[in-house]
């Protein structure tokens, strides 16, 4: 089994905060995290490898310093980590990036199973992996909750989750299949894993190294713009309700009425 | 690249602060941009009161002679059946794509795929479609998202339209991005917001990021069709208008698009007390401060008689309080209801970034330095166990209900 687990490192939530009155982002202190669904992917990736053999490949678009986030991944025990980094990659939307993303994976060789975290919390857009799956030409479950072994190892069968339920689907290799946090329990690394981690070579691969035309990467490749941003302010916010639990309650209920909710 | 008139700079830091990505800061004065960190999000260009900045996009390779996109023509709305039923976003779209339509002085366009469903396309037009393609196929009997991509792209490549819209669904968000990528164009995720250009054609289409934190506004100006997929309750539907007429025409898409490497063996409707969570106009949550399982069926009782959806924090998911697909927050389901109430819980931006886009917040809280407090409209210090009852027994008198 060649694996493949696409991993994005994003703001870590906890450190970034908001100045909703200036209408701000205090940046002090926020940290790089790895994309909490990404764990899942992770962990998915290293359960297929653990029970039908072959290696795990962790890899991510990103400036060099997404090395680190491969570093940790290698120490929950993915064998190897890729870093497609070059300048000419900024500014890319998700089909710039699934493109990226395409184009390091098929320098990989042949791959049996990609794997993608539901969606990245910085961006939230759940698009990578099903687009990821129509560059490779390779079937996609998104959303999958639960996840078995079938027919001796030539496929899967998953739980893809959706609003009202679920759906049981069956699929062979090769398949791309996004995470959810039900999926599993992520393991924790191990001192030999983060041993090695810290001693391995990981390459960082530029847009000529994957062959990346020019005008499908980066700001070039991305139809979609930002064309403005703000932040939106939370107005009038915080009233504490006064008085006994009757008095809160009357005042709550007919602030209700007033919005026409009740 | 974002480039810095050093010239006009006064070294305000204003750029600074509304970076999301650590790439611009001041140094002996003046802004120095980090072009590694930078995505080009534009943000500092945005606040910076100098005008200082400046941002080239170099774009050139990309765009497509204005001709061809003028070949483009007409707002298309994705409809969603399940077990013969729309879901609401299909409505909510139509609504807003009706205005669309107006605004570009075009015709709105329903597409509906699935098996046995041609007897529901005259819903679409009484929803504000004037025409609806209908590909009634039994291979689409189950929700296949290769075959429903497929389709949908081979019938956009055939017809041209200029705009698609989705809902953000679970269904919509597994295949319209690989419809967009079939296609090579620009998709952008969960909308709350939709209007026309006023100088143009361009769909200038909003949506939140980082939990809602930012809006960002984006565009699709140099391809087409320009595709959004729409969060559920944000956008208003039409009341239905039975007398509205409009053509119906079924489509056959070959053969070979309809097949799916993906087999579905079974559907599994999870029973719900109530509407879902993703499309209730109320959300009650349950925190850690419910203390246990038993006194969830206190806030069920004040869901009942609000007509709402219940949703839990983590915390109570892993109790076992409610089940998983109750959770809201970064690592569960987004809400954006009318209204929600949060019944003992703290605020942890984990769970907050999947409320904060709700139009009411109502927090009730026995510590008075919770956190949720600083996002709640109106917020409580009080006991969950002493609020719950009073305000049902209230609520039930307020609708007519009798307290069960
Ligand atoms: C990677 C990651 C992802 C996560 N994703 C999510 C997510 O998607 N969704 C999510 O919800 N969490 C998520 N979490 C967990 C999150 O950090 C918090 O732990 C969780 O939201 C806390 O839930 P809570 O508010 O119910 O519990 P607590 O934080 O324990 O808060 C309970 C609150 O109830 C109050 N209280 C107690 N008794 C009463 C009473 N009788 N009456 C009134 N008030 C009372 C207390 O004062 C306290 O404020 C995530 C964490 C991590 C690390
Ligand atoms: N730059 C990236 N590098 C590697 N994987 C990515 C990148 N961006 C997104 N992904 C993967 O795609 C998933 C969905 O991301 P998104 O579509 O941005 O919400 C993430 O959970 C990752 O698994």
């Amino acid at each position: 089994m060649n694996i493949v687990v696409c991993i994005k490192q994003v703001p870590d939530a906890a450190s970034v905060k908001w100045d909703h009155e200036k209408g701000t982002l205090l940046r002090d202190g926020v940290q790089s995290v790895i994309n909490p669904f990404d764990y899942n992917a992770i962990e998915a990736a290293l359960s297929l490898r653990d029970e039908l053999g072959g290696k795990v490949t962790a890899l991510t678009m990103g400036p060099p310093q997404a090395q680190e986030a491969l570093r940790e991944a290698m120490s929950m025990g993915v064998d190897d980590g890729v870093v497609v980094s070059d300048r000419a990659f900024a500014g890319a939307d998700t089909l710039a990036t699934t493109y990226t993303l395409a184009q390091a994976i098929k320098k990989m060789g042949q791959v049996d199973a990609v794997l993608c975290g539901k969606q990245a919390i910085d961006g939230d857009t759940a698009q990578v992996g099903p687009g990821l799956a129509v560059r490779l030409d390779i079937p996609c479950v998104t959303c999958v909750g639960d996840m078995e072994i079938i027919d001796g190892g030539k496929g899967l069968r998953l739980k893809r989750m959706c609003e009202q339920g679920y759906d049981v689907v069956e699929v062979g290799f090769p398949v791309l299949l996004t995470t959810l946090a039900s999926l599993n329990t992520p393991r924790v690394p191990s001192l030999k894993g983060k041993m090695r981690a810290k001693k391995a070579e990981i390459p960082l691969w530029s847009a000529a190294d994957i062959g990346a035309k020019e005008e499908k990467i980066g700001l070039k490749g991305s139809p979609t713009k930002v064309f403005s941003t703000h932040i939106p302010k939370f107005e009038a916010r915080r009233e504490m309700l006064q008085g006994t639990v009757e008095e809160q309650v009357d005042f709550l209920v007919q602030k209700l009425k007033e919005a026409g909710i009740i | 690249m974002v480039t810095v008139d050093i010239e006009k700079c006064v070294g305000c830091g204003e750029c600074e602060d509304v970076c999301t990505f650590g790439a611009i800061s001041v140094v002996d004065e003046k802004a120095v941009v980090d072009q590694d960190s930078c995505t080009l999000c534009g943000a500092c260009v945005e606040a910076c009161p100098e005008e200082a900045l400046e941002m080239s996009r170099d774009d050139a390779g990309l765009s497509d002679s204005a001709v061809s996109l003028d070949a483009w023509r007409g707002v298309w709305v994705v409809a969603e059946i399940r077990n013969g039923r729309y879901a609401p976003v299909t409505f909510e779209l139509l609504g807003k794509a009706r205005q669309l339509a107006d605004d570009l002085d075009t015709d709105l366009t329903a597409v509906l795929m699935g098996a046995d469903v041609s007897r529901h396309a005259p819903e679409l037009v009484h929803r504000g479609a004037d025409r609806v393609l209908v590909a009634d196929c039994p291979e689409l009997e189950a929700f296949v998202d290769e075959a429903c991509a497929k389709v949908l792209a081979w019938l956009a490549k055939e017809e041209k339209p200029e705009i698609i819209l989705s809902g953000a669904t679970a269904m919509g968000r597994a295949f319209i991005p690989q419809v967009a990528t079939m296609l090579e164009t620009g998709l952008t995720a969960d909308c709350t917001g939709l209007e026309i250009s006023p100088d143009g054609r361009d769909l200038l289409q909003t949506r939140p990021a980082f939990g809602g934190n930012l809006l960002a506004t984006i565009i699709c100006d140099t391809r087409r069709p320009q595709m959004s997929t729409v969060r559920p309750h944000v956008l208003k539907a039409l009341e239905p208008d039975s007398s509205r007429t409009g053509e119906i025409k079924e489509v056959k898409p070959p053969e070979d698009l309809l097949q799916g490497r993906v087999k579905v063996m079974e559907s599994v409707i999870e029973e719900s007390e109530g509407p879902l969570l993703s499309d209730s106009e109320i959300v009650l949550t349950a925190g850690r401060g419910m203390e246990n399982e038993k006194n969830i069926s206190m806030l069920e009782a004040l869901a009942h008689c609000m007509d709402a959806g219940l949703g839990a924090t983590r915390a109570v998911t892993e109790a076992g309080w409610l089940p998983g697909r109750f959770q809201i927050g970064q690592t569960g389901v987004t809400v954006s209801p009318k209204l929600y109430m949060g019944f003992g819980v703290s605020g942890a931006i984990q769970h907050l970034v999947g409320m904060q886009g709700s139009d009411i917040i109502v927090a009730i809280n026995k510590d008075p330095d919770a956190p949720i407090f600083d996002v709640a409209t109106y917020g409580i210090v009080a006991d969950v166990k002493e609020i719950l009852p009073v305000l049902t027994k209230r609520i039930c008198q307020e609708r007519g209900i009798d307290n069960v």
